[in-house]
């Protein structure tokens, strides 16, 4: 392995990043238009159906029989009730914006807990309070939850960042890969004594320099203008996003690795980077969704890179903390690097 | 001697295409030897299995009497027929990149003075000209010190000016003794450049020689070119080898004069008539019965 040859590769790919301006401009203008389009439209979360968290959840229903909750209330449209098994699991999605409003269904009289600040936990409160009028009393204790809010766009900020990450990943490496295959740039690289693993080397670390120096730079300017509130520690928060980089640059390796078709490739990375980005909570949580749905959102490097990374920055968990999601983004990044460097050819 | 390189009983086959169908050859230090042939006779897999680019289906491959090692890729240079650029670097930092993939390696400014690269140094590959281009691939297939030197089609595609101005680069380069194999179709690139011909079809290797030994073997004597109506006897009663070219009659003959003569005897009319000498167009034609660019 030459690390001259790594280097003049590395060097080649980022002057080919940094001086197509159309390209570098639209890594940096997309995630902030996202953010800035989100902060206006979603600011106030103002979407979907609202979500009520009920506990303890009965089994084989959230709502238990004979439970206090007034019927019109379990019948209120848009109203969607998702059980959980104590207060604690409940209050913590409740601090994420997973749900607006939490019930305990049992014991007189009831207790909620809704969100001080939340728009919409203030709406189902209201409804709540309306369904008790035919049943002529309200025997309903409220339990506010004071400053524990956590905005929509800290929350939703992560989850911008790891799009872009993933895009410019799945796309910097993986189309661009293809599309050299088929202009004959690998074929002329290949005559010279550059070693397939030396040029992968060389694009994912390019690859993985160009997401983080992104992503410092987007961040900063979307600080300025929304102050993001950073719970955890910044170092720890780096280490997750070089993990999830990583991660996804070597998964762009595995879609590079052979194909000439940038049609075809383009068409792939779309039937992986959609689901990917919807399951892994980029936008909303999957929060209600079925079980399958969740776990299945486990097989994508993003989700996570999302979870580990909302954790530090929105309930200031340390790395200990989310140790599990790190070790799944490394063995990710070690079974794409493997995968890729095993198919790839440098041939049509 | 030992020859530079040696090819014996080379096959390459697709599925139900054999594009090398056992070719033979060597080649000799500081020569500069030509594959000739039409498009699609074989010729740039027939390169691209010898420079190790595509595997070989059978057949050995010998550089300086020895099977080709890892180090045969520091010691070649490839210019391609078809090859895209790093749009986004400037042709000194193409170089440069490609200079640091070798471990002995020659100085740019050599480069740049030797493939005329001097004016445009600073402009981006995707602002160069063809010939440009050309030229700086030349460069970096130079850019290594290779021994061997492999050109595909080096002047397709350029006009008459270019395609001269890059000759003379390739004259300069073997003046100073690098070995080169090039394919072409071009009678006339392969007679400036070449001291040794293998003329290709249907991925054979049809026949070898010098180019003055090829027309000397199946060309002797020259080419009577009349109009086609000057001749108002059937063709097929001439009694020479001949051929219908864009509706004028060539006729190959082993002496002019008495061709000539012949065609008096005749009653032809010789108006318009010219006489050419042969070339590897000829000879080619006299090989297959087609023309190179047919």
């Amino acid at each position: 392995m030459s690390v001259k040859r790594i280097w003049a590769m590395f060097n080649a790919r980022n002057k080919e990043f940094f001086r197509d301006r159309a390209a570098f401009g639209w890594n940096f203008l997309f995630p902030f238009l996202i953010i800035a389009g989100f902060a206006i439209v979603f600011g106030d979360r103002n979407h979907g159906q609202y979500k009520v968290g009920v506990f303890p959840a009965q089994e084989g229903g959230v709502v238990a029989i004979g439970s206090a909750l007034p019927e019109k209330f379990l019948h209120t449209d848009h109203l969607q009730f998702i059980g959980f098994a104590d207060l604690d699991t409940g209050l913590e999605k409740l601090r994420h914006h997973k749900i607006d409003f939490l019930i305990r269904q049992e014991g007189v009289p009831l207790q909620y807990w809704v969100a001080e600040s939340s728009p919409r936990g203030y709406i189902v409160e209201r409804l709540f309070q309306a369904s008790f009028l035919e049943e002529g009393a309200f025997f309903a204790e409220k339990i506010a939850v004071p400053d524990l809010e956590i905005r929509y766009i800290d929350w939703l900020f992560p989850g911008i960042l790891g799009m872009n990450m993933m895009f410019s990943a799945l796309w910097g490496v993986g189309y661009v890969v293809v599309r050299y295959r088929k202009n004959g740039v690998l074929k002329r690289l290949k005559a010279t004594p550059l070693t397939a693993f030396e040029y992968l080397t060389a694009q994912a670390l390019s690859r993985f320099f160009l997401l983080l120096f992104t992503l410092v730079v987007v961040w900063a300017g979307s600080d300025l203008l929304f102050s993001f509130q950073v719970a955890g520690s910044y170092l720890d928060l780096a280490i997750v996003f070089s993990l999830g980089g990583l991660s996804l640059t070597a998964m762009g390796l595995v879609f590079a690795a052979r194909g000439i078709s940038e049609e075809f490739t383009s068409g792939v990375l779309n039937f992986i980077s959609w689901p990917m980005m919807f399951l892994s909570e980029v936008w909303f949580s999957l929060e209600g969704a079925p079980d399958w749905v969740r776990s299945f959102a486990g097989v994508f490097p993003l989700t996570h890179l999302l979870r580990a990374a909302r954790r530090i920055m929105n309930d200031g968990a340390v790395l200990a903390d989310v140790s599990y999601e790190c070790f799944v983004l490394l063995g990710i990044t070690l079974v794409f690097l493997v995968l890729g460097a095993f198919f790839f050819s440098w041939n049509k | 001697m030992t020859p530079l390189l040696e090819i014996r009983d080379l096959v390459k086959k697709y599925k139900n295409l054999v594009a090398v169908d056992g070719i033979s050859f060597h080649i000799r230090p500081g020569i500069c030897f030509g594959l000739l042939g039409p498009n699609g006779a074989g010729k740039t897999t027939a390169l691209e299995v010898i420079e190790d680019i595509i595997p070989a289906t059978s057949g050995e491959i010998f550089y300086k009497g020895k099977p080709r090692t890892a180090s045969f890729r520091e010691e070649i240079g490839i210019q391609f027929q078809h090859t895209s650029l790093l749009n986004f670097l400037t042709v000194r930092e193409t170089l440069a990149t490609f200079q640091a993939l070798y471990r002995d390696v020659v100085d740019i400014e050599e480069l740049m003075d030797l493939c005329h690269l001097r004016e445009i140094e600073k402009n981006r590959n995707d602002k160069v000209s063809g010939g440009q281009a050309q030229r700086l691939m030349l460069a970096m297939a130079l850019i290594n010190k290779p021994e061997l030197l492999f050109l595909d089609e080096p002047s397709t595609g350029l006009d008459p000016q270019a395609r001269r101005n890059l000759w003379q680069i390739v004259r300069t380069i073997k003046e100073k003794g690098k070995t080169i194999i090039l394919t072409t179709h071009s009678m006339e690139e392969a007679e400036y450049l070449c001291d040794e011909i293998a003329i290709m079809d249907h991925g054979r290797i049809i026949a070898g020689g010098s180019p003055s030994e090829l027309v000397q073997r199946y060309c002797p004597g020259g080419t009577i070119i009349l109009p086609r109506e000057n001749i108002t006897t059937p063709l097929e009663e001439l009694p020479f080898v001949h051929h219908l070219v864009h509706n004028r009659v060539e006729m190959q003959v082993d002496n002019v004069n008495e061709g000539i003569g012949e065609l008096q005897r005749r009653t032809v009319d010789l108006t318009g008539m010219s006489v050419r000498s042969p070339d590897l167009e000829d000879v080619f034609i006299t090989l297959t019965g087609r023309q190179l660019r047919d």
